[in-house]
């Protein structure tokens, strides 16, 4: 038996061992290794020193202004998104799951946008809300619409919203698909036989029943908008100015274009604690919203 | 309402839906129709169709982008990473899932709960291994097909690790304690018996993947310098440091990178739905 639980031990360590390998030198170490240099004041050469600075980088957080608009920022992206994000993929779930030939054409064109990256979204709407935006203005005369979006601080920021909610809108009307797909035909036909119209049917039937569906898409699109980076960077860059710099460029800038190594990872840090406070409590907020039935 | 009123409500709303999809993919429209004008045409009128198709843009654009090259690497690099975090994940699923003991709950705990990590919390450290690896051990990992592969399979540990451990649960434990009877060892039981039934988590993963490592900019940005290792969004970002005036061209690039990707969705279509589906359920 000894040689048994051995050989038991080999096995467990052979199957496992790869996987953990890998990540943790890819997750766990630098983890820690982040934790480290968020209390040393660095500019990342090697040749220069680290001095151990404490709290300090924590502290210096308060009292950064651009830091606390790219808060503001992405604080206003997000909360406009989620809420963008989800209202439109919901009507689109509604839209196509009716019994008509043409929904599978319009699920796939609705979902198309996911696929494609953010960095190349960003770019392909950077010519649309610039340039083209800006003829079709000139030509129409609707001027307050159509000028080039980019050039102006707020509009720079709807513009962010916009192409961020023209991506996500599809996937997130997937999994609405499969929450409406699942509300029991037998509720439905009950509540049309008491006399519920299509609105009332939707907020006091379908709507707390899909509630599992729309924990989880708004977990899925609030730690995806809040850390979103490269749609930033390919669309606005962060500008004008820096006004549509978000959290995780600020951080970005931080470490690799102004050199401040220990300041940038200690925002990092605070990033992190950021996401994981919000994602949870919000998780643990709709989860109390579901209903079984 | 008489059923030929019910018919044409029917045709209204499919056509009412069918615009509304147009509508929405229009931008890829635009950004076709531009990429076949002079600069001229372009600047003149964004939103009319082009007079002749102007193909010269696109052998520029691929030549500026060196676009073979890029999907070249795009192409190693996913595929490569996917198999290795398949492999790899789903291995350790199936130990930690079977063994239940402190260790493998606390494993699974490891896995889970670092889903939490943003990539930015990472990448500083990340960078600062790199060079040490090379200082220290003499091993390079910046600017290698080999580095970023692994970071890849890191990285895509936790949600793979996470989606097969909950598909095994959901298999009976009596086909394996047969196997095992009858002298398999436990490699050759989770290779023939275990890893075919674990089929639709492997497609949920690998769509999962396909569409995150494919699209990936930062990594990519930080592992891989060198020109000649570039994958498609790094050649896209670098084509447009340069050339962001010359949009004609700048959109047949774009029109290039997207053809690759609407080829892969038409193909796989039916698995990334319901990929999606499983992979957000969970």
């Amino acid at each position: 038996m000894v040689t048994n639980k051995k050989q038991e031990k080999f096995w467990y360590f052979l199957f496992v061992f790869p996987a953990l390998f890998a990540f943790i030198f890819v997750v766990i170490i630098p983890f820690f290794i982040g934790i480290g240099y968020s209390f040393v004041s660095w500019n990342g050469l090697a040749t220069s020193k680290t001095t151990f600075v404490g709290l300090q980088n924590y502290r210096q957080l308060f009292s950064d202004v651009r830091f606390g608009s790219s808060a503001v920022h992405t604080i206003i992206f997000t909360v406009l998104s989620v809420l963008f994000i989800n209202i439109l993929g919901l009507l689109f779930a509604l839209m196509v799951t009716t019994k008509l030939k043409i929904n599978t054409v319009a699920r796939t064109l609705f979902f198309m946008p996911n696929l494609i990256g953010g960095l190349i979204l960003g770019y392909i709407w950077k010519f649309i809300l610039s340039d083209t935006f800006k003829a079709i203005g000139e030509q129409t005369g609707w001027t307050k619409l159509f000028f080039n979006w980019l050039l102006d601080p707020t509009a720079s920021l709807w513009a962010l919203v916009v192409v961020i909610t023209w991506q996500m809108a599809g996937y997130v009307m997937i999994i609405y698909i499969t929450g409406i797909q699942s509300v029991p035909d037998e509720v439905i036909e009950a509540s049309i036989i008491d006399g519920a119209g299509r609105v009332r049917r939707f907020f006091s039937i379908t709507l707390p029943l899909i509630m599992p569906s729309v924990t989880i898409c708004t977990f899925y699109t609030l730690s995806n908008c809040f850390k979103m980076y490269d749609t930033n960077l390919s669309l606005t860059n962060g500008g004008p100015g820096t006004s549509t710099e978000l959290f995780a460029m600020n951080i970005f800038n931080e470490i690799f274009s102004f050199s401040h190594f220990g300041y940038g990872q200690a925002k990092a840090i605070i990033f992190f604690l950021f996401i994981a406070a919000i994602t949870l409590t919000q998780v643990a907020i709709t989860k109390r919203k579901e209903v079984q039935l | 309402m008489t059923r030929s009123q019910r018919n044409f409500g029917k045709i209204m709303y499919s056509i009412f839906v069918l615009a509304l999809g147009i509508l929405f993919i229009y931008p890829l429209f635009i950004m076709a129709i531009n990429s076949f004008k002079n600069r001229a045409e372009l600047y003149m009128n964004p939103i009319a169709l082009p007079h002749h198709a102007l193909w010269k843009n696109y052998a520029e654009a691929a030549r500026k982008m060196s676009f073979l090259n890029a999907l070249g690497n795009s192409v190693f690099i996913t595929v490569i990473s996917l198999l290795f975090i398949i492999t790899f994940s789903a291995m350790c699923a199936w130990m930690i899932t079977r063994k239940n003991t402190k260790l493998s709950r606390f494993l699974f705990f490891l896995f889970v709960a670092t889903m939490l990590i943003p990539f930015q919390t990472l990448m500083m450290p990340l960078v600062q291994m790199m060079k040490w690896s090379k200082q220290f051990l003499g091993l390079r990992v910046l600017n290698t097909y080999r580095g970023i592969i692994f970071m890849y399979i890191g990285f895509g540990m936790s949600l793979a690790v996470f989606l097969y451990s909950g598909f095994v649960k959901t298999i009976p434990v009596s086909l394996e304690e047969a196997a095992t009877i009858d002298g398999c060892s436990s490699f050759s039981v989770f290779w023939k018996i275990v890893f075919p039934m674990l089929k639709s988590t492997t497609i949920t993963v690998m769509i999962l993947d396909i569409i995150w490592i494919w699209n990936d900019y930062l990594l990519p940005s930080l592992v891989l310098n060198d020109k000649a290792l570039r994958t498609i969004p790094l050649s896209t970002s670098s084509f447009f440091g340069v050339f962001t005036i010359q949009w004609n061209e700048a959109m047949a690039g774009l029109t290039m990178t997207i053809i690759p990707v609407i080829v892969f969705y038409f193909c796989a279509q039916k698995y990334i739905v319901k990929g999606i589906v499983t992979g957000a359920v969970k």
